[in-house]
């Protein structure tokens, strides 16, 4: 359904040091850096798969986005979405998809939603019958009823983004790109959105592709994750595999009496206070059970947890490891 | 078809919001139609023979001007359309299966009806009733009156078109400033909204006329007062067809252009 091969851009950035004399002397000449934004970014992403795509800052995770929604044109590499180049058929494109930038709003400032949404039914053309069916649905799983009545100005952050999110879907595109959907969200509207994120792939079969910084957005809805960093794709699988490969080993957090317990090859300490200690296990020569074994062997244990790695913690491994 | 006229409405509704502008926009035309038919009545009185038209001509050209600025200037632009490539919100715009020249056309033709809606009625009101000869007077016939019309329709169209160099310039120079003056300024002298072109020294109006510039106001408010009649009326509506396609053209190719090398501003 989705098919990127080797696309590159680059983007023309004017540098110049702070300070008057730089200014003027960039009246006369500028200087340019070239940035490479994405640098041979390939994947293909099936009908009705959701996929996570991270990074840190400026990885190429907008610029990704964007020429995949048919506003950048990249300058080599082949993108076709449907059987479409994006940015060559845009019209054509743009209507079968749905755009969420977290950080942009599509609904117009003075009207009420109600009328924003009127409007993007009359742009994308959408039936009368498909157009009432579907606004029936997104109020009822977003929550929109008294809010759609209100001018967006008026509206909390929270309030804004779900109805976003249903502008985006009013038309009934095969494909939604998320970008940054729960950016500046609580966490009550986070997990309504993410709730409705992950009911409209499954009941809709609707692709989508989102850009997060929340790793807990990831954890919640995607199975697989695109990691992309410096312009590169860098890993691309399930998260649980991810886990399994870059986490290591499990963590156990222990609070125990008296004197701290000795490690035995396969352990070793994360953290080690008086009453309270956090030990990595080595999966490959030793199993939990034999790590508690041991443990309260040598100890007076008085509480005992274990846990995976956080995905949080993973990102931050995995941008390390590629020095990112 | 259909989401041509909603993005008209929503504009049209949205800019008849501004009630203070429109008021304020009035009291300027008011005055400034004032005060240049007091400055033209002294140089009249001077010598009435030394120009090209009469004094009620020139009257109706200075009132009709005014009624109609919103409509026919080259600085009533969509401030929101202006600012779009700057604030990056061109994104969502490019997401739309709509083609931009013609959304941007529509808005444009948008604003300026909407603005020219409030502002033109009392104008004309008052300066129909002003005495004699520093009125607006009624075109000598309906014939004048009907070419007025079309004349007027095709200048609006040139203009709106014109407009549209001025946005996708924006595309290249990510401020919508320096453009929007540059355009403005040329326009102004150039179009006959400071001064009709047949004050000018004739070589000079003669290249004047043929310029797409003069099609905006000059063609238009001349044909009103009968100035430009006949078969010079009809040369003249025929080089306001010709320069309102060239213009569209240019548009349509440079704004394919633009879009090629787009860079969504902010992340």
């Amino acid at each position: 359904m989705i098919e990127l091969a080797d696309i590159s851009k680059t983007f023309k950035v004017a540098r110049r040091e702070a300070g008057l004399g730089a200014a003027v002397k960039a009246l006369f000449k500028k200087e340019y850096d070239y940035i490479r934004a994405l640098d041979k970014v390939s994947f293909s992403i099936r009908e009705g798969e959701m996929v996570g795509y991270i990074g840190p800052n400026g990885a190429g995770k907008s610029s990704t986005i964007k020429i995949m929604s048919g506003i950048l044109t990249p300058e080599s590499g082949e993108c076709v979405i449907n059987g479409r180049v994006p940015y060559r058929d845009r019209v054509d494109h743009v209507r079968e998809i749905g755009v969420v930038f977290g950080q942009r709003s599509q609904l117009w400032w003075d009207v009420p939603v109600a009328d924003s949404f009127e409007m993007i039914r009359d742009i994308y053309e959408v039936e009368g019958d498909t157009y009432r069916r579907n606004l029936g649905e997104l109020t009822e799983l977003l929550n929109l009823e008294t809010i759609i009545r209100t001018p967006a100005r008026q509206l909390s952050l929270g309030q804004r983004m779900r109805c976003e999110i249903a502008a985006s879907l009013l038309h009934s595109p095969k494909i939604l790109f998320l970008d940054e959907p729960t950016i500046g969200l609580d966490s009550v509207s986070k997990i309504a959105v993410r709730d409705f994120i992950r009911n409209i792939n499954r009941e809709r079969n609707t692709t989508i592709i989102l850009t997060t910084h929340d790793m807990q957005d990831i954890e919640a809805l995607t199975e697989r994750i695109i990691l992309i960093g410096k312009g590169r794709i860098l890993l691309d699988g399930s998260l649980e595999q991810l886990k399994k490969n870059h986490a290591g080993g499990k963590t156990i957090t222990l609070e125990f009496r008296g004197q701290p317990p000795e490690l035995r090859p396969g352990l070793f300490w994360l953290e080690r206070q008086s009453e309270r200690a956090v030990i990595g296990v080595d999966n490959g020569a030793l199993t939990v059970s034999a790590a508690i074994a041991h443990l309260s062997a040598h100890t007076e244990v008085t509480d005992l947890s274990v846990s995976g790695i956080s995905t949080d913690e993973l990102v931050v491994r995995l941008y390390q490891e590629y020095g990112i | 078809m259909k989401k041509y006229l909603t993005f008209f409405t929503i504009r049209f509704t949205t800019r008849l919001q501004y009630r203070a502008a429109a008021a304020a926009g009035m009291a300027t035309q008011f005055a400034w139609g004032f005060m240049n038919i007091l400055m033209f009545s002294a140089f009249y009185r001077a010598n009435p023979a030394a120009f090209p038209m009469g004094f009620d001509q020139l009257a109706s050209y200075i009132w009709l001007r005014q009624a109609l600025l919103a409509l026919l200037s080259s600085w009533s632009l969509d401030s929101e359309t202006l600012e779009m490539v700057s604030s990056g919100n061109i994104g969502y715009e490019l997401c739309r299966p709509v083609d931009l020249y013609n959304m941007w056309f529509v808005k444009d033709v948008a604003t300026r009806i909407a603005a020219v809606t409030l502002r033109c009625i009392p104008i004309f009101a008052v300066s129909f009733f002003l005495p004699k000869p520093y009125n607006l007077s009624l075109p000598p016939n309906a014939g004048t009156l009907l070419l007025f019309l079309l004349s007027m329709v095709l200048g609006f169209c040139v203009i709106v078109a014109y407009s549209m160099l001025v946005y996708i310039a924006t595309f290249y120079t990510y401020s919508p400033l320096g453009v929007r003056w540059i355009a403005i300024s040329l326009t102004e002298f150039l179009s006959g909204s400071l001064l009709p072109l047949n004050f000018l020294p004739d070589g000079i109006r003669r290249v004047l006329e043929l310029l797409p510039f003069s099609s905006m106001q000059n063609v238009p408010l001349r044909v009103y007062s009968g100035d430009i009649a006949g078969q010079a009326a009809l040369w003249h509506i025929l080089l306001q067809l010709f320069w309102l396609a060239v213009l569209v053209a240019l548009g349509q190719v440079w704004m394919k252009n633009a879009l090629k090398r787009v860079v969504v501003q902010g992340g």
